[in-house]
């Protein structure tokens, strides 16, 4: 072996060797391509939604003006093929299911997700975390229709004056769908949680409860808000459910007012299936519309992201 | 005293313990007809006695038939190569083995007189009158007021607790450089103050016991030294058991030292003075003049 042999074997730039070129450049397609798409859905929301605050009325099928940007947030009546949008009849109904899926969603979640972190042997959670996993892998629509078989006539005793569609099942049944997506991400974010702190816990004669309250909960707070803020977004954008369930009528309905949700009403989702799925043609206004909702509901989700990222980074502890 | 032993007890009623003199005499005899290593006749009774004390870890034998018996308001060290089980000693005596699954416990392991493995005894009745400081500091995520009032809280204790915490980050020798942001979060404080407000946190609920798990070996020498001197105050109104690697600290702060050694034997305990300078067995000497371990 010379010396030569040897600087160059040194001096080999297998960086840009061939294989190692092809493999970077089909990794850098891969994260482009979901970029890619990301800025294409947003710039067809964003123009087409454009499209429809600009038309101009008349239209075949449609009386009168498309509704202002506006008319369009402030309006509280939903009749697309009347010409009438006021997207407030349907952001209340997805707030309502928020509100609702939440009470119920996000008391158990932690409650499991406390469970499973301190108190569960290693053999229960080897059971019950796979489990909670296949409800989060249960398709949406069957959740749909286990409210309107199973939910709704449960209730219907206690409930009077229910009908067979009503805000109270879906918000339930998005409540009941949600809660593995809080336990898993509280869990994970307890289980973080060194085992020294529990430690000097324990030492100081904290009992089990005083230990997960006062230690174990503030020190994963910001994984446990995450754990709200993405299964809230779950739950705005759950689509199937909610359109069997709560029964496709837009209202503007009170989501502050509990007796409110016994009425059937139209959370944003589900009035984009309905306009897709049979009141409408393409091209037209109603049509349009759809895009008018996605956009309000894109921003609803991103700034439900940003506030996450935000609450995160704010309240995360350095152990 | 029976009060004390009583109020560790899950369930004891006033009338289940022993009266005192009972207890007290129980110890005597067992003082009188233990080792040799008891030969001190000045130091006064033990407030943590065990006979015959066998830890398992699963099969594995951790701590082999310790007799050994700690007097009160003394700094006691244990010192030992790692692996002789001398932090497993420690947390038998506040029970901080039981979080470990496969951790098993024979034989008996008394304060003052009250086995604290007597089925009737609550762990953490017990653990709030043993107070217990860790390895690497561990304050909680809350602010330093909150630390040091966190047992006081847990454990209802009367009285004025911003007292409390301005007597315990004093005694801490913390109190001059915290005064002025006790509402700040204990984490943002150096490695050195946090395992002082974790002596705070510890005595803020006045236990009876302080048992130290290598206080300083995450700490700087100048932090180090700060803690050495704090443990020497402490003696006088606590009993300190601590746990130590370092040699030359067990030396300086301890007036008991126990040597355990591997396999999980209890091999020399005597004062301080006599082990470093004159110990009776060659294995001992072995490891304090750095033959082995």
């Amino acid at each position: 072996m010379s010396g030569d042999s040897l600087a160059d074997d040194l001096t080999r730039r297998t960086q840009n060797a061939p294989p190692e070129l092809l493999s970077r450049t089909f990794f850098f397609v891969c994260a482009a391509l979901s970029i890619a798409t990301t800025i294409g859905l947003i710039v067809l929301l964003t123009t087409e939604a454009a499209k429809f605050f600009t038309f101009s009325a008349p239209l075949v099928g449609v009386e009168g003006e498309t509704a202002t940007v506006v008319e369009f947030l402030t309006g509280t009546e939903w009749q697309p093929t009347s010409g009438r949008f006021g997207v407030l009849a349907l952001v209340t109904a997805t707030l309502m299911v928020m509100i609702g899926s939440s009470i119920i969603a996000l008391p158990l979640g932690v409650g499991t997700a406390i469970y499973l972190s301190e108190y569960a042997s290693p053999r229960v959670r080897s059971i019950l975390k796979p489990g909670l996993e296949i409800l989060a892998g249960i398709p949406t629509v069957v959740y749909g229709f286990f409210a309107i078989i199973y939910i709704t006539p449960m209730l219907q005793p206690f409930v009077p004056g229910l009908g067979t569609f009503n805000m109270l099942s879906a918000c339930i049944v998005v409540g009941i769908m949600i809660i593995p997506m809080v336990a898993s991400i509280s869990e994970d974010a307890m289980s973080a949680v060194p085992e020294e702190l529990r430690q000097a816990g324990y030492g100081m004669g904290a009992t089990k409860f005083e230990v997960s309250t006062d230690i174990v909960v503030p020190s994963a707070l910001s994984g446990i808000f995450s754990s709200f803020i993405l299964a809230l977004s779950r739950a705005i954008g759950e689509t199937m459910a909610v359109t069997i369930a709560a029964g496709s009528t837009a209202q503007f309905l009170n989501p502050f007012n509990p007796a409110t949700y016994t009425e059937r009403a139209l959370p944003m989702t589900a009035a984009m299936i309905k306009l897709i799925g049979g009141d409408v043609t393409g091209g037209g206004l109603a049509y349009r519309s759809v895009f008018a909702i996605g956009i309000t509901l894109f921003v609803i989700t991103l700034a439900m992201n940003v506030i996450s990222d935000y609450v995160a980074q704010r309240y995360r502890e350095e152990y | 005293m029976s009060d004390n032993t009583s109020e560790f007890s899950a369930d004891a009623g006033d009338g289940e313990t022993a009266d005192p003199t009972a207890d007290d005499m129980v110890i005597e005899t067992d003082v009188a007809s233990a080792t040799s290593s008891s030969e001190t006749t000045t130091t006064p009774d033990p407030i943590i006695r065990s006979r015959d004390l066998d830890v398992f870890y699963g099969e594995e034998q951790a701590l082999d038939s310790i007799d050994i018996d700690i007097p009160e308001n003394r700094v006691t060290a244990i010192i030992g190569p790692s692996g002789c089980g001398k932090s497993t000693f420690l947390r038998c005596i506040n029970r901080m083995n039981d979080r470990i699954e496969a951790c098993r416990v024979e034989g008996e392991l008394s304060l003052r007189g009250k086995n604290v493995y007597d089925p009737d005894v609550d762990p953490v009745a017990l653990r709030r009158r043993v107070g217990m400081v860790f390895q690497e500091p561990n304050p909680f995520p809350k602010s330093i007021y909150d630390n040091v009032a966190y047992g006081l809280e847990i454990q209802d204790v009367e009285g004025d607790h911003d007292e409390i915490v301005e007597q315990s980050l004093k005694r801490a020798a913390l109190w001059d450089e915290v005064s002025h942001q006790l509402d700040s979060s204990g984490l943002e404080l150096s490695g050195g103050q946090q395992q002082r407000l974790c002596i705070a946190r510890a005595i803020a609920p006045d236990p009876e016991v302080l048992l130290m798990d290598e206080p300083a070996s995450a700490l700087d020498p100048v932090a180090t030294s700060q803690v050495e001197d704090l443990i020497e105050e402490l003696a006088e109104d606590y009993t300190v058991v601590i746990v130590t690697h370092n040699m030359q600290q067990a030396a300086r702060i301890s007036d008991k030292t126990a040597v355990f050694l591997t396999g999980g034997e209890l091999v020399e305990f005597g004062d301080t003075d006599q082990i470093f300078e004159n110990p009776e067995h060659d294995r001992v000497e072995d490891y304090i003049t750095g033959k082995f371990g």
